[in-house]
């Protein structure tokens, strides 16, 4: 009785060191569960389609049984690290930052991910990520904001700017955009009518879409306004706007080349396009929650995205591109260097990633930080 | 020891029944332990502890919440944008009740003074069936019934009456590029999914009704509609009211119709879910959570006030 009661001490003395230290030192058996905050289509065991899996062989190899927890926008993703239970999250780098802030991430001990090399150099010391040199988490995807249109409406004349979707216009169908275009229901959007500014206002001296200062800001919410009498419904669920293109009559809105790949897959009549202004993009990286209740596992779950089948499978489920570039060339899963090509991969330079707009930044005095942008874009939405 | 047990017949539970035969108060609270404090804690006390997270407020950057008593959280429900929120999703509450109002009465009052036998059980089955699936199946299959290619626009252009169905969506605020995502839409949603409740408890009171004193008003002269407004109206309060509060909280709290059905513009519940669940602003999403709290608290007090609840 005494002996088990001790032996319960030491195991939470142990815990409660373990969660104190700053890093993990070494990996231990695994703890036979992994629970992953993820978004839509990220981890697949090959039950939306048996080709498409990348988790199956991980539970076999380590025994860790793999629960994901998917999340539709970046806010709702913070929110489920806040509350805790989880060990990693697949964060793009509008979540990353706020999620180091908080203190709610650990940093991660790179030699015990053994294909840490073979991480792309352009994102090995990324700012969304790495804080005063320490790394907190591990490359996963990135790619851009598409452009979706339905080429019933475009017919061979594909749009080539945002103006689609920002602008009422008539369509090469010879009906106003109003009321048949999409955005994003997450405040990030306005990163993309910011975007939108840098090409069309010059004169507003935009640097970065993420780092805006009053008038700017101002400048791109009335944009969006513009945008709320062209925008039926904001999308926020991946399937609802795949929906909405089929039973809707939706002519364009930005999307990820998720939703494109499986309405494509579907057979219905979409394409997509990054246009002349650029895109916004997402860059993600799976980050290990400070009091991760499974760390073995979650070490095992990083070197495992980084080296088996995963990222070039999922680079042609999601139209997404690896954190490894080995995985578009060396047949690890069915992606191939033309088909990174096509998902952007040599457009990095092009795509300005997702980050946290903060106060104090860094190409102007003053910016209008991300709280701001949250009440703001609801306000939009409601027709403010 | 044995003696004592063989003097007390029954042994433990004789003396139990001595107690509580004695002490009857004892027996009471005994009996209510399990349900009060059901009650007390799990119930009452979640709501506080909400209650509670809308005093604190949020460090803006991280997302972390600052424990210090404030009520600079309740002011952020009266910004413009927000305070749209808590009007908007009245509105709609009040239209979604009394269009149900409206539309449960001639049914209801069917169904309790003529149908009968087979007819009745028939009643019951329509009036139920809706509420055994399951309430996402419904609302996903209004979307699709309201879609722009759905069946009802298709139906619409069959019989010819495209442009009745476009002046409707043209009317502004409650219009929109289709059914689907205008709040006409998201009001036939709300309406289906949430007349059961109304039909239900007004049938109940209209069975209530004595049919001799409809003869009566007949007898001393009276018009149906004077029946109606000064005999049946008032009888069927009680259950109109009961109806009333069900659609009308029900609308009040709803998160996931808007979000499937409409422009994408926030009610109260999306709100409260946005930013507890998305934005993690716990202390608002908690102002937000009080704000039927309080509207229903005002709605119970007139509707007593009306007497409504003297006939329960």
């Amino acid at each position: 009785m005494n002996r088990g009661l001790l032996g319960t001490v030491a195991t939470c003395a142990a815990v409660a060191a373990q969660s104190l230290s700053a890093q993990v030192t070494e990996i231990g058996p695994g703890e036979g569960r992994l629970d992953i905050v993820a978004w839509p289509g990220y981890i697949e065991r090959g039950e939306t389609m048996a080709e498409f899996d990348w988790v199956t062989k991980f539970e076999e190899a380590t025994g860790c049984m793999v629960n994901v927890k998917t999340a539709n926008t970046s806010d709702e993703m913070v929110a489920l690290m806040n509350e805790g239970g989880f060990d990693l999250v697949t964060a793009s780098g509008d979540a990353s930052l706020r999620l180091i802030a908080g203190k709610r991430v650990q940093p991660v001990n790179l030699s015990l991910v053994p294909s840490w090399d073979t991480v792309d150099d352009r994102l090995k010391n990324a700012p969304w990520y790495v804080v005063d040199g320490v790394h907190y988490g591990v490359p996963y995807m990135w790619g851009p904001n598409v452009l979706m249109y339905s080429t019933e409406v475009f017919g061979d004349q594909p749009p080539t700017s945002w103006s689609v979707v920002f602008e009422e216009t008539t369509l090469p169908d010879g009906q106003s955009n109003a009321g048949r275009v999409q955005a994003y229901d997450g405040p990030i959007h306005i990163a993309d009518a910011a975007q939108y500014l840098m090409f069309h206002k010059p004169e507003l001296g935009i640097v970065s879409p993420y780092e805006l200062n009053p008038d700017q800001y101002a400048e791109a919410l009335d944009l969006l306004r513009q945008q709320r009498q062209l925008v039926s419904r904001y999308w926020h669920d991946a399937f609802i706007q795949i929906d909405d293109f089929k039973n809707e009559g939706m002519a364009a809105s930005g999307s990820w080349p998720f939703q494109v790949n499986l309405l494509q897959g579907d057979g219905a009549p979409i394409a997509s396009v990054i246009p002349q202004e650029g895109a916004t993009g997402w860059a993600d990286t799976t980050m290990m929650h400070v009091d991760a209740p499974h760390p073995n596992c979650a070490y095992l779950w990083m070197e495992h995205t980084l080296s088996s089948n995963l990222m070039s499978d999922l680079s042609v489920w999601f139209g997404a591109n690896p954190g490894v570039p080995a995985a578009c060339t060396d047949g690890r899963g069915m992606q191939t260097a033309e088909g990174c090509t096509k998902n952007g991969f040599d457009d990095f330079d092009k795509i300005r990633f997702w980050t946290t707009p903060v106060t104090s930044c860094a190409s102007q005095d003053e910016c209008v930080p991300y709280y701001r942008w949250v009440s703001d874009y609801i306000g939009v939405i409601g027709g403010r | 020891m044995s003696r004592a047990a063989h003097r007390a017949p029954g042994g433990l539970a004789g003396r139990l029944s001595d107690l509580f035969w004695r002490r009857p108060g004892l027996f009471l609270l005994l009996l209510l332990a399990l349900p009060l404090t059901w009650l007390g804690l799990v119930y009452i006390g979640s709501l506080l502890a909400l209650l509670l997270q809308s005093f604190f407020s949020i460090d803006e950057f991280s997302g972390l919440i600052n424990y210090d008593f404030t009520l600079k959280t309740y002011a952020e429900l009266l910004r413009p944008a927000n305070f749209d929120i808590i009007l908007r999703t009245v509105l709609m509450a009040a239209a979604v009740t009394v269009a149900a109002a409206i539309v449960a009465f001639p049914i209801a009052y069917y169904a309790a003074r003529y149908a009968r036998g087979r007819m009745k059980a028939l009643f019951y089955l329509a009036v139920m069936l809706p509420l055994w699936s399951s309430y996402l199946v419904k609302v996903y299959a209004w979307k699709l019934i309201l879609a722009k290619e759905g069946i009802l626009n298709w139906a619409v252009e069959g019989i010819g009456a495209s442009a009745v169905l476009n002046a409707v969506l043209a009317i502004p605020v409650i219009g929109g590029n289709s059914l689907s995502v205008s709040y006409i839409g998201t009001f036939l949603v709300f309406l289906y999914v949430w007349l059961p409740f109304m039909i239900l408890p007004l049938q109940a009171s209209l069975e209530r009704v004595p049919a001799n004193l409809l003869e009566a008003s007949d007898d001393l002269g009276a018009g149906s509609g004077q029946t109606f407004r000064h005999v049946i109206l008032p009888l069927a309060m009680p259950g109109l009211i009961a109806g009333s509060i069900f659609t009308f909280s029900l609308t009040l709290g709803d998160y996931i119709i808007p979000q499937i059905v409409g422009s994408s513009r926030r009610f109260i519940g999306q709100a409260v879910y946005q930013h507890q669940g998305t934005a993690g602003n716990i202390p608002l999403a908690a102002a937000f959570a009080v704000v039927p709290i309080l509207i229903m608290g005002l709605y119970l007090w007139a509707a007593k006030r009306k007497g409504a609840f003297d006939a329960l």
